[in-house]
């Protein structure tokens, strides 16, 4: 098999395109509860994510953005004390009543948290990491999603002479893109985004910003901020949650021009 | 600057410079009373021929320490094989996979175990361990053993230095960010692999050392060992025989067969090995643990 013909191979994950309309959400949650003991952190949560765009989830800190992130991956899974209820609807999987394997479903999602989190590897060994996770083993394989992962996010020129150094010996900032590059080598649908720009300088935050902008056209993003004006220079949907709750949703224009509730009033005031 | 705040200043740092040579000085004070005490016996002996000669008579002036050295190594290497391995997996229990009841239950427990004094342990080996060798173990692997012996004194020492290589692993997964583990889980990573890829990986250094540390404790520890180990000097390789490590050699003997010449020299240069041994696997351990973090 010739490396020319390698971007043709389906493994074992159809393309973004073939799998629903640009019309259909990608993501539906329905009455979503989340608890831990008697405190109430996210209360009936009913949310479409449509596909292909940037959906914000927006508000202050503390007001369950992350946990609404980790719900939708299942590493809420990992924290025994979290009572979670509802559904998530990821295409046609019930992600939360499934008996599907909880590794494929992440899978389907890569993740970047607010602090890059390079595996203690090689850079190469990063990004072929959740490649060989899918049991794939050739070698001109998994070379060849290294280096397109990598020129997908704009890393490997600055990389590529040196693939066997250890990834923490990256900048900050050319670590979250690594990070990148090693969620998208898996294929996922959306990639799940928590404030990935909060530890960055401004140059690298808005590398981070352009390649959002240039990645939706083929993954779903949902970008956890309480940045207003990353927000707005990002969203195409605006979901802003207060106290657990969903408070407003709407196309960012409409939203921060015309807000209907005090809380988001208040957050725009205070944002500005 | 206020003339009163400089000067506590200048005696707070002063006090601190002070209290940190002092503890570097200790090894040193310590190592070099131990050779000048031990010197009378290098007059007669080379230190070659003292640490790999096995005669040990005392009354002819023969002091050959490898019965010691070897049962001191021997001991060591048993119950480090016996404690490494439950330290690891119970650490990574605790730490990656246990609710945080048995957490808060498993804690109080370990500190226990921690602060028995060693002479518990000693008297359960000899109640417990024992007899356990002698009429379970050695016969399984076709042996006679009066139960006193190396092999016993490993598992008793295992025992004691699990709750400290414990609560060391313990600490070590506990500071590798949970960000990192949900990295490898988002990825496609089960919660085994997670832990065997990252948190594991991650923690390199920290169990190089935990385990360097414990191995550390194991060499010099004395009274259980010593209750045990069954206190022969003898250089069989078989473990169900009775063994004598160094530092058994020094609690037993001191003060009792000084009017042997040159035995109070023997001693202190025991001592001095112990020490220098101890100080070698702290050295080696730590090129380790520098080798890992470069890599």
């Amino acid at each position: 098999m010739s490396v020319e013909n390698l971007d043709t191979i389906n493994w074992n994950m159809p393309e973004t395109d073939t799998i629903a309309s640009e019309s259909s959400p990608i993501v539906r949650i329905n009455e979503l509860n989340v608890h831990v003991k008697d405190h109430h952190i996210l209360k009936n949560i009913n949310l479409e994510i449509p596909k292909n765009q940037i959906t914000v989830l927006l508000g202050a800190s503390g007001c369950g953005k992350t946990t609404l992130l980790k719900c939708m991956n299942r590493l809420t899974d990992l924290y025994k004390e979290l009572k979670v209820t509802g559904n998530i609807f990821i295409e046609e999987d019930d992600i939360l009543n499934t008996s599907t394997n909880i590794p494929t479903i992440r899978q389907k999602m890569g993740l970047l948290s607010q602090r890059p989190y390079p595996l203690p590897v090689s850079i190469y060994k990063n990004v072929a990491y959740g490649i060989k996770l899918k049991g794939i083993r050739v070698k001109n394989l998994i070379d060849y999603s290294v280096e397109k992962n990598l020129k997908e996010v704009g890393l490997w020129d600055e990389v590529k002479n040196r693939l066997n150094s250890p990834a923490t010996s990256l900048s900050i900032g050319q670590q979250q893109r690594l990070c990148l590059a090693r969620g998208l080598a898996v294929k996922p649908r959306i990639i799940l985004a928590d404030e990935p720009t909060s530890a960055l300088d401004p140059i690298s935050s808005k590398i981070i910003e352009n390649q959002f902008k240039v990645l939706k056209k083929h993954y779903t993003i949902i970008l956890v901020t309480h940045v207003l004006r990353q927000a707005v220079r990002l969203a195409d949907n605006v979901v802003f949650m207060h106290d657990g709750r969903i408070i407003e949703q709407g196309k960012p224009d409409e939203l921060f021009k015309n807000p209907q509730t005090e809380e988001l009033k208040n957050y725009l005031v205070e944002g500005n | 600057m206020h003339f009163r705040r400089r000067i506590v200043d200048k005696i707070s740092g002063f006090w601190m410079v002070t209290t940190m040579v002092t503890i570097l000085l200790m090894p040193v004070i310590i190592g070099v009373g131990l050779y000048i005490k031990a010197q009378p016996l290098f007059e007669h002996n080379s230190v070659w021929d003292l640490i790999s000669s096995s005669d040990w008579s005392p009354s002819k002036g023969k002091f050959g320490f490898w019965p010691f050295i070897a049962g001191s190594l021997y001991v060591t290497i048993f119950s480090f094989l016996f404690a490494a391995p439950i330290c690891l997996f119970a650490a990574i229990h605790l730490t990656q996979f246990s609710s945080k009841r048995l957490v808060q239950i498993m804690y109080p427990v370990i500190d226990v175990l921690a602060g028995l004094p060693s002479v518990i342990y000693g008297v359960w080996g000899i109640l417990v361990i024992v007899p356990l060798v002698s009429n379970f173990l050695a016969p399984i692997f076709n042996t006679s053993s009066s139960g006193y012996s190396i092999f016993a004194g490993g598992i008793v020492l295992s025992v004691m230095c699990i709750p400290y290589m414990l609560n060391m692993l313990i600490e070590v997964f506990n500071t590798v960010p949970v960000g990192l583990k949900e990295a490898a889980l988002s990825l496609g990573a089960t919660q085994w692999e997670s832990v065997k890829h990252v948190v594991i990986r991650k923690s390199y250094p920290g169990i190089i050392s935990a385990f360097g540390l414990g191995i550390a404790k194991a060499f010099g520890e004395t009274i259980a060992v010593m209750m045990v180990v069954g206190n022969s000097v003898m250089s069989s390789h078989n473990p169900f025989d009775a063994g004598y490590p160094l530092p058994a050699l020094i609690a037993n003997n001191y003060g009792e067969m000084m009017s042997i010449p040159m035995y109070d020299s023997a001693l202190m240069f025991a001592a001095l090995l112990l020490l220098v041994i101890i100080l070698a696997i702290n050295l080696v351990f730590r090129y380790f643990i520098h080798k890992t973090q470069k890599q």
